[in-house]
């Protein structure tokens, strides 16, 4: 299996210095442990997601490092001090909320300054502060106005101001995004991304939608039932799924149970695959294997690759820049993705409904996850 | 914080009962002075109903309340539906118009309508003061409660609920009829029970509207307190209070109702 | 409801739904108003009935002779103390119901005093406070010599607020149960300590339920009449005391009706105070 790894964010030269140290962290509410013995690092100046499916416990997490729940178990440890037992408001973070809670008395202005205000700045100090917040989200001129006679996206970017405004150690941000239009999360996103990385604040994130935290974050740390299934850089996470959960949690995945034969070849039951010189299995061991739909490969003849099926195509989504084909090889099911490029070409050839065709599944897009106990194909 | 403010409350809510119970307790005691207790006893009570007058005042008691309510239901129901439907110049007029008997003294309510009987009765003879001219006073604070308890009640009923009616063919008196009306029935109830028990227990307004032997119980209370307080009254009020508190308690069930 | 096909068939339902409750309105509530406006600018004839000649001698009176400024004085004065102490018996009570688990049942408890009649929640305080009362009950068992609480201002108080109450609790806890409790974590966030964050972030919050609840509370207590009759015997004089009286042994209907529209005059003045800084009222009774 080759690291073809860190193409998609600028690599970063974060330092070594931590922002925040959670170390065993659980936390209980009566008999459900919502966050179940976590330890995590964050690094000064990162972009952090934590990723996962509602009730998976982030935004449990989230509210301790905030200071508005204190774990049962396990300390919180914000820039090198111990603040498990610290208030909320004697922590060096701020937090833009799901539903922003933004003040609907108070005008935009008061809203900015209100951390400001709370640390006793002066006046003068304030107003200058809430300008440079403005700014920075696009809103020059909104000081007067009312909060509730304001577009989502708008409320949105002034939560984010009147928390940035008081230059927390670390941001917090709670599913910020959901309760936006696709077209204007896309932009955020983005417009997030760029803040963070001018500012140099520490961001974490928390999302149940997995294509935020991929354009987004410099890690992510995938959660599901109270524990971290895997954490990592952001492309480590997509081309190499640890386990069967992330795998299906993070984009499509293809998941064929196997046998291995040999430390390089397994027996599935769609034949027998070879897999990439990196990957060395026990014989009898059994394992999953994962690939990406895109990562499939489909021709008319048959190509000299390894690892080439038989398949008839079963169904056919359009989604417009995609053809996706359900592919069907001895009952096993494959989804595959391919773009619209309208090219003649072996290799990006279109198929129609019950077509045969070869399927060439590359070893070193075969990610081996040991332990396959989530189970098997989805698709079968 | 919550154990200071639970303490508070309950202190409150002692403070809001304790006379109450006294008087329930009172009502049970055998002696017919001062607070202690020397005996359990229904005689008070067995007094009450042997008492002809007293049943006299009940039944105007209970004449009024049932006619104002039926009347006042009615009329604040329409009106609570007219309100929140339709738009019109005069709504926000109205709207206050109705706040006034809720938010007004009832000193001012009282004889306002008496100064009304007085003027008309000039003018055309009639109406002398008496049952009737109680019963209108009533309907005439009771429709505000009665509207507001429903136009509530309306306000969270699903507009396109009706409009699947209509979709599927039905009249607008149909879609009245089968959709609307039972849907805001609990809250017509309970507005209705609402009003009966303002009605059974007003005492100002009835003061200055009332004729001679149009007395009802809370003008019998009040002349009889005057004179001193007896035990046949706590057991009269003792009475009152656990009707009202049955009415109320059926008022909450239908408001919970599909609620 | 009704989508009527033309604008005179929607003129008629509207007319028929809206018709009878205006109109007993108007006939019984905004009319009386209106004689009672013709009323107090008339003069006392002979037997106490309103004649001619028209004129705003009764207001004169009732605002500058010592005796009427007294009244008016002692009710507004007792009213609005009253309501404040409400206001602080009531605030965190309406907080308690809130949030607890129980919350419809608390609100019923608070409730059926409202419903109670009147009469009965006051001379229960003359079975308190008078001289076999209970509080003296409890004093001379300790061999004190009994109190004179009956009758005294000090008895009016306790038996305005008492009555008064749930009036108050019940518009505020409307507003109190509609927190948006996230402010207060934001505000904790933004570094704002406990009570400053209540106060910033929570109290903003429950101010329309406040001011509605004053105005249910501070109009009627300042012109009750039964209270100061029942509790205050010849002591306390109120307004409302003083109109019954007009009305009553004294016989200057006129005058009574200036002093009814001086009351009328500040409900009127609530309401439309509240309308503009409020807006739509959500005076929705819970029950």
């Amino acid at each position: 299996m080759e690291p073809t790894l860190f193409r998609g964010r600028r690599d970063r030269k974060l330092g070594d210095s931590l922002a925040v140290h959670l170390e065993g962290v659980t936390k209980r509410f009566g008999e459900h442990k919502a966050v179940d013995n976590i330890t995590l690092d964050i690094r000064d100046g990162e972009f952090f997601s934590l990723l996962g499916p509602s009730g998976c416990g982030k935004t449990t997490l989230l509210r301790m490092i905030a200071g508005f729940d204190t774990p049962d178990e396990g300390r919180v440890i914000i820039g090198g001090k111990d603040m498990t037992q610290v208030p909320p408001y004697l922590r060096p973070v701020n937090t833009v909320f799901q539903n922003y809670a933004l003040f609907p008395h108070m005008t935009v202005e008061q809203n900015i300054a209100f951390g400001l205000r709370m640390k006793k700045m002066p006046r003068d100090e304030i107003a200058k502060r809430v300008q440079w917040a403005l700014e920075l989200i696009n809103l020059p001129g909104y000081e007067k106005r009312r909060t509730d006679q304001m577009s989502g996206g708008q409320r949105q970017r002034i939560a984010l101001a009147r928390a940035l405004v008081n230059e927390p150690e670390v941001l917090l941000l709670d599913e910020p995004l959901s309760a936006l239009d696709l077209k204007l999360r896309q932009e955020l996103r983005v417009d997030l991304m760029n803040l963070q990385e001018r500012l140099g604040i520490t961001f974490i994130f928390v999302t149940h939608d997995q294509e935020e935290a991929l354009v987004m974050s410099d890690r992510i740390a995938v959660m599901n039932k109270g524990r971290i299934e895997q954490l990592g850089p952001t492309e480590e996470i997509y081309e190499l799924p640890q386990t069967a959960f992330v795998a299906k949690f993070i984009g499509d995945s293809n998941l064929i149970p196997a046998k291995a034969l040999e430390p390089r070849k397994v027996k599935t039951s769609i034949g027998e695959l070879e897999l990439d010189k990196e990957d060395a299995l026990t014989p009898g061991q059994e394992v999953l294997l994962s690939i990406r739909p895109e990562k499939i490969r489909l021709f008319r003849e048959k190509p000299n690759l390894p690892n080439v099926f038989r398949a008839k195509v079963d169904d056919i989504i359009y989604t417009g820049s995609e053809n996706q084909y359900v592919l069907l090889v001895d009952g096993q099911r494959l989804m595959c993705d391919t773009l619209n490029q309208d090219i003649q070409e072996p290799g990006h050839e279109e198929f129609t409904y019950d077509e045969e065709v070869w399927v060439a599944l590359t070893p070193e897009k075969l990610v081996v996850i040991q332990g396959g106990a989530e189970g098997s194909n989805p698709y079968a | 914080m919550r154990r200071w403010l639970s303490f508070h409350a309950w202190l409150v809510f002692a403070f809001l009962y304790l006379p109450i119970l006294v008087i329930v307790a009172l009502s049970f005691n055998q002696s017919r002075f001062g607070v202690r207790f020397t005996g359990f006893t229904f005689d008070w009570y067995i007094r009450l109903f042997s008492n002809e007058r007293i049943l006299e005042y009940l039944t105007n008691t209970l004449i009024v309340a049932v006619v104002s309510t039926l009347v006042s239901t009615v009329l604040g129901t329409l009106l609570a539906l007219g309100l929140v439907r339709y738009r019109f110049r005069w709504q926000n007029a109205l709207r206050y118009l109705l706040y006034v008997p809720v938010v007004v003294p009832d000193v001012v309510m009282g004889i306002s309508l008496l100064l009304l009987f007085d003027v008309v009765r000039d003018a055309i003879g009639w109406p002398r003061l008496s049952l009737f001219t109680i019963i209108l006073a009533h309907i005439s604070f009771q429709i505000a409660y009665v509207t507001l308890v429903v136009r509530a009640r309306l306000m969270l009923l699903d507009p396109t609920l009706e409009e699947a009616a209509k979709d599927l063919g039905a009249t607008p008196w149909l879609t009245f009829r089968e959709v609307t009306l039972p849907l805001i029935m609990p809250g017509v109830v309970s507005g209705a029970l609402l009003a009966f028990s303002l009605s059974l227990d007003d005492f100002v307004v009835t003061f200055f509207t009332a004729g001679p032997g149009s007395t009802t119980l809370p003008l019998y209370i009040y002349s009889s307190v005057k004179l001193g307080v007896s035990p046949e009254i706590h057991a009269l009020s003792t009475l009152m209070v656990g009707i009202t508190i049955l009415v109320l308690l059926l008022g909450t069930l239908f408001w919970r109702k599909r609620s | 409801m009704r989508e009527a096909a033309t604008p005179w068939e929607r003129l008629r339902q509207m007319l028929l739904t809206i018709g009878p409750g205006a109109f007993w309105l108007v006939l019984f509530v905004l009319i009386p108003t209106l004689i009672m406006l013709v009323a107090s600018l008339m003069s006392r004839g002979s037997l106490g009935q309103l004649v001619p000649p028209f004129g705003l001698h009764n207001y004169l009176r009732f605002f500058s002779d010592p005796l009427f400024v007294e009244i008016i004085g002692r009710s507004l004065w007792i009213g609005f103390w009253s309501t404040v102490f409400i206001m602080l018996l009531g605030y965190p009570l309406a907080f308690y119901v809130a949030q607890s688990r129980y919350k419809e049942a608390l609100l019923l408890l608070v409730v059926i005093p409202f419903f109670t009649n009147f009469l009965i929640r006051v001379y229960a305080w003359i079975v308190v406070f008078q001289k076999e009362g209970l509080i003296n009950g409890l004093i001379t068992a300790f061999g004190l010599p009994p109190a004179e609480l009956l009758p005294s201002t000090f008895a009016v108080y306790v038996a305005t607020v008492y009555t008064y109450l749930p009036f108050f609790v019940l518009p505020l806890y409307a507003a109190v149960e509609r927190i948006d409790w996230s402010q207060l974590e934001a505000a904790y966030d933004l570094g704002a300590r406990p009570i400053r964050a209540f106060w910033e972030a929570i109290f903003p919050q429950t101010v329309p339920g406040l001011f509605a609840g004053f105005l249910l509370v501070f109009i009627p207590a300042v012109g009750t009449f039964v209270i100061a009759d029942l509790l205050g015997g010849g002591k306390v004089t109120l307004v409302g005391n003083l109109i019954q009286l007009q009305f009553g042994s004294a016989q200057n209907w006129a005058f009574g009706s200036a002093a009814s529209m001086v009351l009328m005059a500040m409900v009127l003045l609530g309401l439309w105070l509240y309308a503009r800084t409020q807006g739509e009222k959500g005076l929705d009774k819970l029950v």
